[in-house]
């Protein structure tokens, strides 16, 4: 028996369940088709929506979409659930939460007090019934504000991740990469290598690189190699300096899995961070996207989209530093063109920012799906005016070592410029001092600058 | 005569360009304000230009059989549920399974095919030119040193249109120790002919990207073929030795070993 329909004209579209009426209910895209949870039409999606818009936010809490009993993202999900910040918004219907959220009335505190009170279930819910304009006014709203060295996510202030790869991780490529960002003013959300060879002693060697580098020019900045979890827990209890710990994780048990981590693997390795002493108690860097569950043939039948929401449950249980949707990397199997692209990164950002996280975007294309720079100038546009806390800054959004394209080190002066942002206020300090940039413009470097050789 | 001073240029250049001696990255590309110069912007866009013909391009299936031929290693066609680059891109379950004539006469196979150490397999992937241009010279020494140590290997099978995950239903059609694809990897801007090796010991429907070694760049300008393949053999020797692959398997295990996890296999 249907337990949701509407009849549109002569035709009546039904829904059985919650993960079908979510996963109908959202806007296209090509991963929902190749799992077989798409709408099947235009109409039967925005009758989808329309039934969605009528379901009280509390059918969420009684009725889990993957059974605790079987996946410890579930669990974890019911567990933070607070009942007390859930108040203001607990007799509301999805659609209605919409509107709650649109109010001139709900400003950062309101969604600060509230984050706690919904589930990653809720925000996915709700970003399918909200437009673009939508995603980004209420995102705007919210600035979650995080600390290391440098503080990011303020007001005025926008960051990037100086992302220095290598195809064979040489450190002098490496440096290379890394002096060239920090003279277009990169880095102040963190200094992150993806390394090609993932081994303890390859990781060592790069956090000992970073190290000296922070070190010797008095950065006021954070470093971290992004291997495996368990390869950077091995290099920390050999010694060496890891300031932010990062793992790529899922919105689902059986995906994480399928990354070789678990909760009880993630809270272990902030401990061991925390324990080094190296900054205050947000020493994590998460990356996601929509699709890898997925991928890895552990969705459960759920759409794409919130399966990524309930990725965000994983990362707010252990306090990040940062927490990014490498939005466009996952291939046109999951999300098809620039469009669908653009619509994703929306919705990770919007969810992100409702659930609490200090969220950046990595936005980035393939060579293999329907899109090009133009569609990544677009979307890196919108996030900027939607308030996200840092984008990736990549050699001229070329990244030599994963084969794809990102952002630039160019484009950090491009979004700087138009919309008035600064970078994070210690390191705009930093960039000053070391005579690199004065009123959001770079200044012109002297062959003989202290960075380079 | 009037001097007619040199117009100053409207983009500056940076002084470090010594620098890209060290790293294929874009560094150094000057700026207009802030902005991309010209020529960089030019560059940049043929390169995308390039990567986007290379995901396009059609493996020439024949000519690479006939490279192994003359390289003297065994080998067989096989096919995928996918047959075409455009439903190949879009149905990735399609590239993980074989076609159901492929399957049967896989299943078919005794004698030199069945209960071997390896079974191997070489597709086009997302780049026809990587598998066109690196697999043989990836695979020669490879194979050379895994049967001096005593390996059977399976005849390689090519299969047009494959994914990573294809070597798991390999390994369980042929009950093989280990599988190993060899596939081209999403073109980059300056490498649109990248190779990518996955390895799996005990190959089987439940394996998940946790439980493969991958190295990845195999081309002369990156982790060359003569190179991937001895740490191929390390790897591969290492996970036998050790009954295990994947994140359990590592550099000081297996001498050279590498796992890419934050990316999703091909």
């Amino acid at each position: 028996m249907a337990r949701w329909s509407l009849a549109v004209g002569a035709r009546r579209h039904s829904f059985h369940d919650l993960r079908e009426l979510l996963a109908k209910a959202t806007p296209p895209r090509s991963g929902d088709v190749l799992a077989g949870l798409a709408a099947a039409s235009a109409e039967e999606r925005v009758a989808a929506q329309a039934c969605l818009a009528d379901v009280p936010l509390a059918l969420f809490l009684s009725e889990p979409l993957i059974p605790p009993e079987t996946d410890e993202v579930s669990r974890l999900i019911l567990a933070q659930h607070d009942p007390a910040a859930f108040r203001p918004v607990a007799g509301l219907t999805v659609g209605q939460l919409r509107e709650w959220l649109l109010r001139y009335e709900t400003d950062d505190a309101t969604l600060a007090a509230l984050a706690p009170g919904l589930t990653p279930e809720m925000a996915a819910a709700v970003a399918k019934l909200m437009a673009n304009q939508d995603l980004i006014l209420v995102a705007r709203k919210r600035r979650v504000v995080t600390r290391f060295r440098s503080t990011v996510g303020l007001p005025g202030r926008l960051s990037f991740r100086l992302q220095p790869n290598h195809p064979t991780d040489d450190p002098t490529g490496i440096t290379a990469a890394l002096v060239d960002g920090l003279l277009y003013g990169c880095g102040d959300a963190v200094l992150g290598i993806n390394p090609a060879t993932d081994n303890v002693g390859a990781v060592q060697n790069l956090l000992s690189l970073l190290d000296r580098v922070i070190t010797r020019y008095g950065i006021p900045t954070q470093s971290c190699v992004l291997a495996h979890v368990t390869t950077q827990l091995e290099a920390l209890r050999r010694g060496a300096p890891v300031d932010l710990v990062f793992q790529s994780i899922a919105g689902t048990e059986a995906a994480n899995r399928s990354f070789g981590v678990n909760l009880s693997l993630l809270a272990e390795a902030r401990a061991a961070a925390l324990a080094l002493g190296r900054g205050g108690s947000q020493v994590m860097y998460f990356e996601t996207g929509q699709g890898s569950a997925l991928s890895a043939d552990a969705h459960h039948g759920v759409d794409q989209q919130t399966c990524e929401a309930r990725a965000y449950a994983v990362a707010r249980a252990f306090e990040p530093f940062l927490v990014n949707s490498v939005v466009g990397f996952i291939g046109p199997e999951y999300l098809r063109d620039g469009r669908e692209i653009i619509r994703a990164g929306l919705e990770d950002h919007f969810c992100g920012k409702l659930l609490g996280l200090p969220m950046g975007v990595d936005v980035c294309h393939t060579n293999h799906a329907e899109a090009d720079q133009d569609d990544m100038d677009t979307l890196l546009t919108l996030l900027g005016v939607a308030g996200c806390n840092y984008f990736m800054g990549v050699p001229g959004a070329d990244d030599v070592m994963l084969g794809y394209q990102s952002t630039s080190f160019h484009d950090a002066q491009y979004l700087r410029q138009v919309l008035g942002l600064r970078p994070a206020p210690e390191f705009e300090a930093w960039l000053e001092r070391m005579g690199l940039a004065r009123d959001g413009r770079l200044l012109p470097v002297a062959p003989d600058h202290a960075l380079l050789p | 005569m009037l001097s007619c001073p040199e117009p100053s240029l409207p983009a500056r250049p940076d002084p470090w360009t010594a620098l890209r001696a060290h790293t294929p990255a874009r560094i150094a590309l000057g700026r207009a304000g802030g902005s991309l110069p010209t020529a960089a912007r030019l560059d940049f866009l043929l390169a995308h230009a390039r990567a986007r013909d290379a995901v396009q391009a059609i493996l020439d299936a024949e000519a690479l059989g006939r490279d192994l031929g003359a390289a003297g290693i065994a080998h067989a066609r096989a096919a995928t549920g996918a047959t075409d680059r455009a439903t190949y891109l879009a149905r990735p379950d399609l590239g993980r399974r074989f076609a159901q004539d492929s399957r049967d006469a896989l299943a078919a196979r005794h004698g030199d095919w069945a209960n071997c150490d390896l079974a191997v397999i070489v597709s086009d992937g997302l780049s026809a030119p990587a598998a066109q241009r690196h697999a043989v010279p990836t695979l020669q020494p490879l194979l050379a040193r895994l049967t001096a140590a005593g390996w059977r290997v399976a005849p390689v099978l090519l299969v047009p249109f494959a994914r990573v995950k294809l070597q798991d239903e390999l390994g369980t059609l042929l009950r093989c120790r280990l599988s190993l694809v060899l596939l081209g990897e999403r073109p980059g801007l300056g490498a649109p002919d990248s190779l990518g090796a996955y390895l799996t010991f005990g190959p089987g429907a439940g394996r998940t990207d946790a439980d493969r070694n991958c190295l990845s760049n195999i081309r002369p300008e990156g982790l060359p073929p003569t190179a991937a393949a001895a740490r191929l053999a390390d790897l591969l020797l290492a996970a036998a030795r050790l009954g295990r692959s994947g994140t359990g398997l590592k550099e000081d295990t297996a001498l050279a070993g590498d796992t890419v996890l934050s990316l999703p296999a091909p």
